[in-house]
């Protein structure tokens, strides 16, 4: 104990009137400064590349060639192109069918939430699918879909169902790969909904019992409300995930049936980036869509929490 | 290009592992898309051989994954430049040749007398009158059938459309699925467009329509499609074949479930492996339709080819040189399991590869294979359409507007 009291008794006085321009900013300067590096990163690699594949979405370029200024006219095609729309359309059945992994993880969580003997292991088991990584998985259903040996294949045989090629068929092809997508996705709900489980307060649950509520209404006034940043997470996550949606069906499809699991983001790499692509201008106009429909959604992200940081 | 590469894109974009290395003068740096291991052992042994002959030349081997060369190349080409890249002949180059990225090598050719001595790859190598590569193997496509199937059934090899449609016809009755396909990549429905124009229509018509200057709803083209039907309308192909890669296709002619598949040599390894026999599997010419129609045949064909920006040029013709010479080719083609462009190689021993080879030597003209010889849009535009007809036969009318819609576009 005795060191630190005569440190404390040799130190200087303070100055009361700072010296230099420096000492005088240099609270107000200092966060500034520790944030410049990560900031000059953030402006050189993600705002900069924005505002340059935008300038790119307004001229046609092959990668090689001068680009060459053709104003709107890629937004022009776009608006007739059957393509886009059944890409667009698939991100739409792909951001609701991925929804649904957040009620099936909240359900999962509840069930998991015991405690008995090796519930542990088992938790480990349900939250494996997450993982692995997604080509695994992507290649795992293409077995479990093929029309003629996979497993669901034979599933519907012992059923008596006649057969169903899911990845041949346009009508069926998204939803196909939104299921695969969403074995990975329920996993990861899961898991936050557990974390959230583990800090649910015990003695609102009390109360709540000793009030009489239970089941249903005791889940949905009580535990849910509670559930609220881990609600919040997963929708993040999962909207970003089907946002996202690309190595699923690269594996699984490659975008065929003559292009009906195509969603924005494949639609994009194939315009620009694939062995047949090379249509920069393009395949950053579909990328700038993109951009902007996640822009919706991330402002609304940024106002959340924004507003959540002020009521703390 | 129809190369065979299985699942290859994430499982080797790990892989890729090619390390750029500065060259010193006297070295010469290679970018190959060598990544399967017969290319590989190819590429090997043709640099081995170069090195011997040219002492003081030290070669390094750049091995791309083959799916991430397509897209790598077009940034090393316009950057820091190797001395040799492999690449395909036809329109598939003209991209780089356009852009100026592709150095003439007319010299080289001129000196050697390579016009006549690799004649059958003149014409593909040519753009602008001039020469931009050196071509050193290729390979045929066909229709590789099983010939125990067929002698059970009491079936002759068709040499007419007729006996080509009863086939399948003897073939579905027996329950056997005629054609084996899988379109989950979509360019193996190229390959029926193909032959079926080719024997149709003729070579000439064809490159006038890959070329973008014949509208896909002239009837011509129609008339591709009305023969199409004839195979499609019954089912004769495998069914769900978007299902299945090429090699995931490959299971049910292994087991005796379909008898005929059109492919490119390429066939040949995996279905050994999976344990047919010679015996087994014969290979046809692609039966003629309308007669008179001079034959011409599909025949990718590989390349080297010196970028613009090269920075060892005097060697890197050297190495062309070697290339070109029919020792060079024999031995790497017989790696590969592929035919020497070179016309005084030695004759190959494999059945198939000598099939393929009198084959070729008689066509009258060998085109490159749809994907090459259209512009890459279009190629990716018509065989998405040609698997829509495959499976909805009944919505043509609207495929060849839209394609019509895409080549407008694309040739304007």
């Amino acid at each position: 104990m005795s060191a630190p009291r005569s440190a404390l008794a040799v130190r200087p006085p303070q100055p009361i009137i700072p010296a230099g321009w420096w000492a005088r900013h240099q609270r107000s300067l200092a966060p500034w400064l520790f944030l410049a590096p990560a900031m000059l990163a953030f402006l050189l690699y993600v705002i900069a590349p924005i505002f340059q594949s935008i300038a790119i979405s307004f001229t046609e370029w092959d990668g090689l060639k001068e680009a060459r200024f053709i104003g709107l006219a890629n937004y022009v095609e776009l608006s007739h192109d059957p393509d886009f729309r059944t890409a667009l359309v698939n991100n739409v059945v792909w951001l609701v069918g991925y929804l649904f992994a957040i009620p099936l993880g909240l359900a999962l969580a509840l069930f998991l939430n015991q405690s008995v003997f090796g519930i542990r292991l088992v938790k480990s088991m349900f939250f494996f699918p997450f993982v692995i990584s997604q080509v695994v998985i992507g290649l795992v259903f293409s077995w479990f879909y093929d029309p003629t040996n996979g497993l669901l294949f034979h599933v519907l045989h012992f059923l008596g169902i006649p057969p169903v090629a899911v990845l041949s068929d346009e009508r069926l092809v998204t939803y196909g790969i939104v299921v695969a997508g969403l074995y990975p996705q329920i996993a990861y709900c899961m898991i936050l909904y557990l974390t959230g489980l583990n800090n649910v307060r015990p003695d609102l649950i009390e109360a709540a019992r000793l009030e009489g509520a239970k089941g249903w209404s005791l889940l949905w006034h009580v535990i849910l409300p509670q559930l609220r940043p881990a609600t919040f997470i997963a929708v993040v996550v999962t909207v970003v995930g089907s946002l996202r949606s690309f190595d699923m069906i690269s594996i699984m499809t490659q975008g065929g049936p003559y292009g009906s699991s195509r969603v924005l983001a494949y639609y994009m790499y194939e315009q620009a980036l694939s062995e047949y692509g090379y249509r920069m201008g393009y395949g950053t106009a579909i990328a700038t869509v993109l951009f902007l429909i996640m822009l919706v959604y991330i402002s609304f992200v940024l106002v959340r929490i924004w507003r959540q940081e002020k009521e703390l | 290009m129809p190369i065979p590469q299985p699942l290859s894109r994430f499982a080797l974009a790990a892989l890729m592992g090619a390390v750029f290395t500065a060259a010193h003068a006297g070295d010469l740096v290679l970018n190959t898309d060598a990544s399967d291991p017969a290319p590989k052992a190819a590429f090997d042994a043709l640099v081995k051989g170069f090195e011997a002959e040219n002492p003081g030349i030290k070669v390094k081997l750049n091995t791309f994954d083959h799916e991430g060369f397509k897209t790598s190349i077009r940034n090393f080409l316009s950057a820091e430049s190797p001395d040799l890249v492999t690449w395909y002949a036809g329109n598939r180059m003209a991209p780089f040749v356009n852009a100026g990225l592709f150095d003439d090598v007319t010299d080289v050719w001129t000196k050697e007398g390579l016009a006549d001595k690799l004649k059958s790859a003149d014409s593909s190598m040519t753009i602008n009158g001039k020469k931009w590569g050196m071509p050193y193997s290729y390979y045929q496509w066909g229709i590789y059938y099983r010939k125990d199937i067929f002698a059970k059934l009491g079936i002759a090899e068709p040499k007419t459309w007729k006996e080509l449609v009863d086939a399948c016809a003897k073939l579905k009755a027996a329950k056997i699925t005629p054609i084996a396909i899988g379109t989950k990549q979509s360019w193996p429905t190229a390959g029926w467009f193909d032959y079926l124009d080719l024997r149709i229509n003729g070579y000439e018509f064809h490159m006038e329509l890959t070329a973008g200057k014949v509208a896909y709803t002239d009837k011509r083209v129609a008339a591709v499609f009305d023969k199409w039907d004839e195979l499609v309308k019954p089912g004769y192909f495998l069914a769900n074949h978007p299902s299945y890669m090429w090699q995931e296709a490959l299971p049910s002619f292994v087991k005796g479930e379909s008898a005929m598949y059109l492919m490119g040599n390429f066939l040949v390894a995996p279905m050994k492996e999976a344990g047919l026999k010679e015996e087994q599997v014969g290979f046809m010419v692609f039966p003629t339709i309308t007669p008179g129609v001079p034959r011409s045949e599909d025949a990718p064909t590989e390349i080297v080819a010196i970028p613009a920006k090269a920075k060892n040029k005097a060697d890197a013709r050297k190495f062309l040189v070697y290339l070109s010479k029919a020792s060079t080719q024999a031995k790497v083609n017989e790696i590969l399991q592929q035919l020497p462009v070179n016309k005084d190689a030695p004759l190959p021993t494999d059945p198939y590869l000598k099939a393929g080879f009198a084959m070729l030597s008689t066509a009258h003209a060998l085109a490159q294979f749809y994907d090459r010889d259209a512009s890459p849009e279009m190629a990716k535009a018509g065989m998405d359409g040609f698997q829509r007809y495959m499976l909805k036969p009944e919505e043509r009318e609207e495929i060849l507007k839209r394609l019509e819609q895409v080549r407008g576009r694309i040739y304007k």
